[in-house]
């Protein structure tokens, strides 16, 4: 392993994803120079009409939804018992610790004073705001997201008394995020439910919160197997053997959940067309858009899933962890941005500035760069030699 | 404790109970308030002067417009309120002449932007007015998302100290017993202002006098929970750019189901996921348990027949071993006696 990293460093520095992470990088930094001296105005398309563009549409409510990947594997290892996860727990927690970290920093854009982001825990407290119960769970959850990743940073460090300390939390901080997820995931939901004349029916229910809870369980595990695969060849001199060992059935085993969870989430999502009777309006042109999203984004990866865990046939069940993950992107789209003011013409909607779409490109690159540099040195996809076999 | 002050207290906490504050269903509702103004809108009467927009342009200190307010050509646009325009009016085109409509913010009786927004920055006073609060914004624009009324705006071109601008109902004029602007400058009388209960009787008052030229309906009166600024029309509503399918449920209402349920997840998720763990626990330990007590079983098995293998192998090697013995000694017997039989038969060749 070490052998290889010397060799890595020893490459040139102009290797093409640095190349590209570095334009981005820059591109970046001229439209934060832009947003922080012209306003949301200068670089976005919002309007009177349209408050949230694609920084809350994607890097929160997708960026959020992707980090369920966190609290699905923690769960699944620490509550359920189900040992086959725990080599895919630190890089689920890490994930979603920087997941949740960049949804804070994106705010940070969106928001007109960021740095008074505090204030609705601090200073007047708006109860009644499901954005505030958000806020409240998404500063919570990171902290524990936090703790939950410092074991990696103690080893890492060579700090075994305050390590040994903080794994013995593992079992109360599960829960705790468990509890903190099923809240701000579902709030996100919520937060539409508030707006009924402005999102299209097919997209708007009173049960959006357990629509976004239950579709983020989906996300998380898929986003485990999509991310698992992405980060599996550049990675994969630093992946021990239980890591490798279990890879297979820790996509098998997420394999068959997802795929019954995403058969669940449909059922519901019809339940909740029935509970409204919607059924008319999927003769329209959104109702194609709706029968796209949740036959092409549900119903589809559902089957897929299933047909790769019964052939125990890994590629398949990778696309269609790849399509659940594009599904959920569609989904938190379609609610913030694509059928919220349906009722408005086409020349008063939204669509994201080149201003926009760099910042959320520069936020998932950051991502992307502190992951590597953080799963390159310490122990993530490997135990530790000190606290092998402990778990 | 003196037995007059224990009652006198007693007296106090039952008056505190029925005051209207503490029914305000844990803080859960924000009015209506009992004196709260309203204002009347009667689109029969408008003639889309402009005046209003301009009275409120002055009484508010906002920035001047691009074209001037006596130009009407303005009006052949629709336009919505704006970070320096708290009200606009509107042109449609009625049955037989264009009809106008003003429209600001309607000033909820349970208002969506205070349900919706994290820091408390609106509020409902108690004259009527959804007040805001710059000082504590954050700027996060959730209230222009829940505002049915699509009032709230913001200042997009605002670096730093961005505000959400919309119609204050002229507190501070009302504060000093004015009149709200608008509602003072209107030629036509087209505004009228008083307490709520007021305002609707006269609106219900001019639709009965005049059956023909109104349509039977107070807007606002219902809408959304009630609103402090009502119209009532010629034309239908819907045909007026104001939507007729907001419902009567205020946006309190609308998310409080999902608010209720999140003191049940806290309470009941670590039981139930305690309880997970538990039975995953608890399995484990059976199945370990068992397998402990198979192997043991297994092995004491094993080690019985092996005994009792080696104790039929041992005896059989007794008996073998004794046949053998015999064997041996009867053949040793055997041998020794031989040479005397030989001795004896070749004795007696010999003899």
């Amino acid at each position: 392993m070490s052998v290889d990293t010397i060799a890595a460093e020893k490459k040139s520095l102009f290797t093409p994803f640095n190349i590209i992470a570095g334009v981005i990088l820059i591109a970046g930094l001229i439209v934060t120079v832009m947003r922080f001296t012209g306003g949301l105005g200068a670089v976005t398309n919002l309007d009177q009409n349209n408050p949230w563009g694609i920084w809350i549409g994607f890097d929160l409510m997708c960026g959020v939804a992707l980090a369920a990947g966190g609290y699905t594997t923690s769960a699944a290892c620490y509550v359920f018992g189900l040992k086959k996860f725990h080599a895919g727990v630190r890089p689920a927690i890490l994930t979603a610790f920087l997941g949740y970290a960049l949804v804070v920093f994106a705010l940070g854009y969106d928001v007109g004073r960021p740095w008074r982001l505090p204030y609705p825990l601090f200073v007047q407290q708006g109860t009644t705001s499901l954005l505030f119960e958000v806020g409240l769970c998404v500063m919570l959850y990171l902290t524990v997201l936090f703790i939950e990743f410092t074991p990696a940073l103690f080893e890492w460090l060579g700090m075994k008394k305050i390590r040994n300390t903080v794994v013995k939390l593992t079992l109360a901080l599960t829960i705790f995020g468990v509890v903190l997820s099923t809240l701000h995931q579902s709030s996100l939901g919520a937060l539409f439910t508030i707006a009924p004349s402005k999102l299209h029916p097919l997209w708007y229910s009173q049960y959006l919160p357990v629509f976004f809870f239950v579709s983020s369980i989906c996300a998380g595990m898929s986003m485990v197997i999509f991310e698992g695969t992405l980060s599996h060849k550049p990675m994969h001199h630093l992946m021990d053997e239980e890591y490798l060992n279990n890879h297979d059935g820790l996509i098998l085993g997420f394999g068959k959940a997802a795929s019954l969870v995403l058969f669940g989430y449909f059922s519901i999502k019809v339940i909740g067309l029935a509970y409204d009777n919607n059924w008319h309006y999927l003769t329209t042109g959104y109702g194609a858009w709706y029968l796209v999203e949740m036959l092409g984004c549900v119903a589809l990866p559902s089957f897929l899933y299933a047909i790769g865990v019964r052939d125990r046939n890994i590629t398949v069940i990778k696309w269609a962890a790849g399509l659940t993950v594009l599904g959920i992107i569609v989904n938190r789209f379609n609610i913030s941005m694509v059928a919220f003011n349906y009722h408005l013409p086409s020349a008063e909607r939204y669509f994201p500035s080149w201003g926009e779409i760099t910042i959320s490109l520069f936020v998932v690159t950051i991502g992307v760069v502190v992951f590597r540099f953080i799963s390159t040195r310490m122990p993530i996809f490997y135990e530790h030699p000190d606290y092998k076999g402990e778990h | 404790m003196l037995r007059r002050t224990f009652l006198g207290l007693l007296g106090a906490a039952g008056a505190s109970v029925a005051l209207p504050t503490s029914a305000k269903a844990g803080g859960k509702s924000f009015g209506p308030h009992p004196d709260t103004q309203a204002v009347l809108f009667d689109a029969t009467r408008c003639i889309g002067c402009r005046k209003c927009e301009l009275a409120c342009n002055e009484v508010n200190q906002l920035p001047a417009p691009d074209k001037k307010f006596d130009d009407l050509t303005v009006l052949d646009t629709k336009r919505r309120t704006d970070e320096k325009t708290y009200t606009v009016v509107n042109k449609f085109q009625g049955k037989t002449s264009p009809v106008f409509v003003k429209k600001q913010c309607n000033h909820c009786l349970e208002p969506a932007c205070a349900s919706a927004c994290f820091v408390k920055a609106f509020k409902k006073e108690p004259n009527g007015a959804v007040s805001y609060d710059a000082s504590v914004c954050v700027g996060c624009r959730y209230c222009m998302v829940a505002c049915p009324f699509e009032i709230p705006a913001y200042e997009y071109d605002e670096p730093l100290t961005p505000r959400v601008m919309k119609c204050t109902l002229c507190a501070p004029r009302l504060a000093e017993g004015k009149l709200p602007g608008c509602v003072e400058r209107c030629p036509k009388e087209a505004l009228t202002f008083g307490p709520r209960d007021e305002i609707i009787k006269i609106a219900r008052a001019r639709i009965a006098a005049y059956p023909d030229r109104y349509v039977d309906h107070v807007y606002g009166e219902r809408e959304m929970g009630g609103t402090s600024w009502m119209y009532i029309s010629g034309e239908p509503f819907s045909e007026i750019g104001m939507r007729e399918d907001l419902g009567t449920a205020s946006a309190p209402e609308l998310t409080a189901g999902a608010l209720a349920a999140v003191p049940i997840v806290v309470g009941m998720w670590p039981v139930l996921l305690g309880g997970i763990y538990a039975v995953s626990k608890r399995k484990d330990k059976i199945a370990n348990d068992e397998r402990v007590a198979a192997v043991k079983d297994a092995l004491t098995r094993a080690g019985e027949e092996a005994e009792k293998k080696l104790h039929e192998q041992l005896s059989k090697a007794e008996v073998a071993n004794q046949r053998r013995i015999e064997v041996e000694v009867k053949k040793a017997v055997e041998e020794a006696l031989a040479p005397k039989e030989e001795e004896a038969e070749t004795g007696e060749e010999e003899s």
